[in-house]
């Protein structure tokens, strides 16, 4: 272990919100994903446009400009959002949930077009079968179709998240005192950003490991009673 | 809010609105946004906590206001979008009264002065005239009344933008660049420290009209006046030069 | 939303884009430049020569750029020998240099993943008849996998550039003024983040909008051997297949 001069409680208590912002940024993202691929495959043409939109503006924008963006204009626009519908009370938005609400709009940008490609590659005729055997439509959505699609979109979930992990860095830049941000602080103390930072590369390298193996395991799981399409 | 060509007004408008009902519940805890990232005014230790002279200071006040405060850390360059944006009610983090930043908030009294004053290695002799300084490169915070000078005074200095002050000392040390432009204050912290032991001060302070004060959202009299009657007594009653013998050896009121 | 505001912040924040195509086209040809070397020693069936470019692509990808960028601009000048090196230092002083370096090394560990899934999906028979013409395995590489890669690998290149010019923004954590560290620098005047940012947003799309143009011509233009040939001059061509 080397020489952190005392810094290490601080560097573990950063650890333990990145991986609460991880995983909050996830759930949201998650359901933004969802409805994102919903509303490509939707019958009306505007809400498709919107979904369009969406990904594209997510793609073309750099994350730090999206938590920058989130942080510093949300109670301005919220505000003005909020006003002609009666409401003039005013509203803001933490580091914690600016930041979580930005990683998981990127997160959901690129999840739509993952969920999107896993609905489309579940055969239509699963889902005929299953009316054919008198199941309703929630029914067949729950246990025929998405339990089959999930398998198909974990691998690219999985890639997403990994990158979700490492860009919760940049809420550092908004002040949220998570891995990053705790570093800044120990380096300025200590004069060794060097130590310091590699130590929070270690951590986040730790974090990558911990959540690939989780992925595989799931993946396994999903997987399970499929033929392998490989031999070896 | 299309309407309006005042950009800064536009912003005034909307956080006087977000003031005027959140007035209700601003009676309970007041709370006051600062950095945390900016020695010996305010900074955060190893356990997390924020402590400083801008701290002391918002204590002192809130105990003679008999109000129960509660600290935000914000990132300087969002701390006036911040209060603006209704995250905090007050901004105790060593702001200079600015009159850009006048069209956007309001200032109580100042409670300390500051003097911007370069500092540079102590083997090198700068010539602290704009020709003189001409090709150098000079560090300051970004968004600060330091970098606002350099960029006006000096036009031929490589200004460096740094997020943190922290940032720019670091990079002092390391010979990335010439010379530090910051609060006599701050420079004075950091030369007294280990990393700052062969550098020092040059020439005479550049600018001494640099008033400190808490900012508050437009339009919010009553905390205004507040903070006014509780920074007189404070000065009256001894407090605050019990705060000051305890960081500087100087009276910087 | 205040379009003055807008407008008046457009001449500073194309100016600073000027600087993140810089940082992005600069970093691009150096990542390549390393991704090449990284992909093949990537690819070898022997455990000594793959194991240090997997440790590197497995540092670059798994750990933020925001930390990367750290440790080479702040880190690196921890180290007295660093800083009095006569080769060293006036390179790592520079932001500029600091931020092209970090960039490099980071696109490089994703451009080297690229080109070895590239590599792996030249079909063996192309090498195989290489080698039956009497190749070596020198000239089988140079004149039959890396074309044949270059070629596989030219979309997820691309969608790795555009990743680049995202990720170029932290170049305004340590003292840039790429464009958002431009805007960063208005808004401490203006006081108006949204629409100074969405300016912002603005020219990121635009110069997306046409990287993925110009990708997509450079795809056109490199798979006309794919494309069915026009058989007369009424004919139009029909569309890529790759």
């Amino acid at each position: 272990m080397p020489d952190l001069s005392g810094f290490e409680h601080q560097l573990l208590l950063g650890l333990w919100m990145t991986i609460r912002l991880a995983l909050t940024a996830l759930a949201i993202g998650l359901v933004l994903g969802l409805a994102g691929a919903a509303a490509m495959a939707a019958p009306v043409a505007p809400l498709r446009w919107l979904a369009r939109a969406y990904t594209t503006i997510i793609r073309g924008i750099p994350e730090l400009l999206v938590v920058l963006l989130i942080y510093f204009g949300s109670s301005v626009l919220l505000m003005r959002l909020a006003r002609p519908l009666g409401y003039t009370g005013y509203i803001e938005l933490s580091p914690f949930v600016a930041g979580a609400v930005a990683l998981a709009l990127t997160f959901g940008g690129y999840a739509s077009e993952v969920f999107r490609g896993a609905f489309q590659a579940v055969p239509v005729g699963q889902a005929e079968a299953a009316q054919a055997l008198g199941m309703g439509r929630i029914a067949i959505f729950f246990r025929i179709v998405l339990p089959q699609a999930w398998r198909i979109a974990l691998p690219g979930l999985g890639n997403l998240f990994l990158v979700l992990m490492k860009d919760t860095a940049l809420v550092s830049v908004i002040g949220l005192e998570e891995i990053m941000r705790k570093a800044q602080f120990a380096t300025g103390a200590t004069k060794e950003p060097f130590t310091f930072y590699l130590a929070a590369a270690v951590l986040y390298l730790g974090l990558t490991i911990v959540s690939m193996s989780l992925l595989a395991w799931m993946e396994r799981r999903a997987n399970r009673g499929m033929p392998r399409a490989r031999a070896s | 809010m299309t309407g309006l060509r005042s950009t800064t007004l536009a912003l005034a408008v909307a956080a006087a609105t977000a003031l005027s009902a959140g007035a209700a519940w601003a009676q309970d805890t007041l709370r006051i946004g600062t950095e945390g990232a900016y020695p010996p005014f305010n900074m955060v230790d190893e356990n997390g906590n924020l402590h400083g002279f801008d701290i002391d200071i918002a204590n002192a006040l809130c105990a003679q206001m008999e109000r129960e405060c509660t600290f935000v850390i914000q990132d300087w360059d969002g701390i006036i979008p911040g209060l603006l944006a209704g995250k905090y009610d007050a901004v105790i983090a060593s702001m200079s009264v600015t009159e850009e930043r006048k069209q956007a908030v309001d200032f109580t009294d100042k409670y300390w002065t500051n003097k911007l004053q370069f500092i540079a290695p102590k083997s090198v002799d700068l010539d602290l005239t704009p020709e003189g300084m001409a090709g150098t490169s000079v560090g300051a915070q970004r968004a600060t009344i330091s970098a606002q000078w350099v960029e006006e005074n000096m036009p031929d200095v490589d200004v460096k933008l740094y997020d943190t002050q922290e940032n720019a000392y670091l990079d002092l040390g390391t010979g990335r660049i010439d010379a530090v432009i910051a609060d006599k204050l701050v420079n004075y912290e950091w030369l007294e420290s280990d990393a700052g032991a062969d550098f020092e001060f040059k020439g005479e302070p550049v600018y001494e009209n640099d008033l400190i004060a808490i900012a508050l959202r437009k339009g919010n009299e009553d905390l205004l006046a507040d903070f006014n009657a509780a920074l007189t007594a404070i000065r009256e009653n001894g407090t605050y030069a019990e705060i000051n013998a305890k960081y500087f050896p100087f009276d910087i009121y | 939303m205040n379009i003055d505001v807008m407008i008046a912040a457009l001449p500073k924040l194309l100016e600073g884009a000027w600087l993140s195509l810089q940082l992005l086209f600069i970093s691009g040809f150096f990542g390549l430049m390393i991704a090449v070397p990284l992909s093949i020693a990537r690819s070898s069936p022997r455990l000594a020569v793959k194991a240090l470019p997997y440790a590197y692509i497995f540092f670059f990808r798994g750990t933020p750029l925001l930390v990367q960028l750290f440790l080479v601009y702040y880190g690196l000048s921890q180290f007295a020998f660093v800083r009095e090196s006569p080769i060293l230092w006036p390179v790592l002083k520079e932001p500029y240099w600091c931020a092209i370096i970090t960039f490099s090394l980071h696109t490089g560990g994703y451009i080297a993943e690229i080109l070895r899934g590239a590599i792996q999906a030249v079909p063996v028979g192309e090498v195989e008849a290489a080698r039956a013409l009497g190749m070596r395995r020198s000239t089988t590489l140079a004149r039959i996998v890396l074309p044949r890669a270059a070629r596989i690998a030219l979309p997820a290149y691309g969608n790795e550039l555009i990743l680049m010019l995202k990720g170029s923004a932290l170049a305004s954590t340590v003292t840039l003024l790429d464009l958002t560290g431009m805007a960063r620098t208005i808004i401490a005047r203006n006081y108006m983040p949204v629409e100074t940012f969405l300016m912002a947003g603005v020219i990121y799309m635009t110069i997306t909008f046409v990287l993925v143009r110009g990708l997509r011509f450079i795809e056109h233009r490199t798979s006309a051997h794919m494309r069915g040939r026009p058989t007369g001059p009424d004919t139009a061509p029909p569309e890529s297949i790759a």
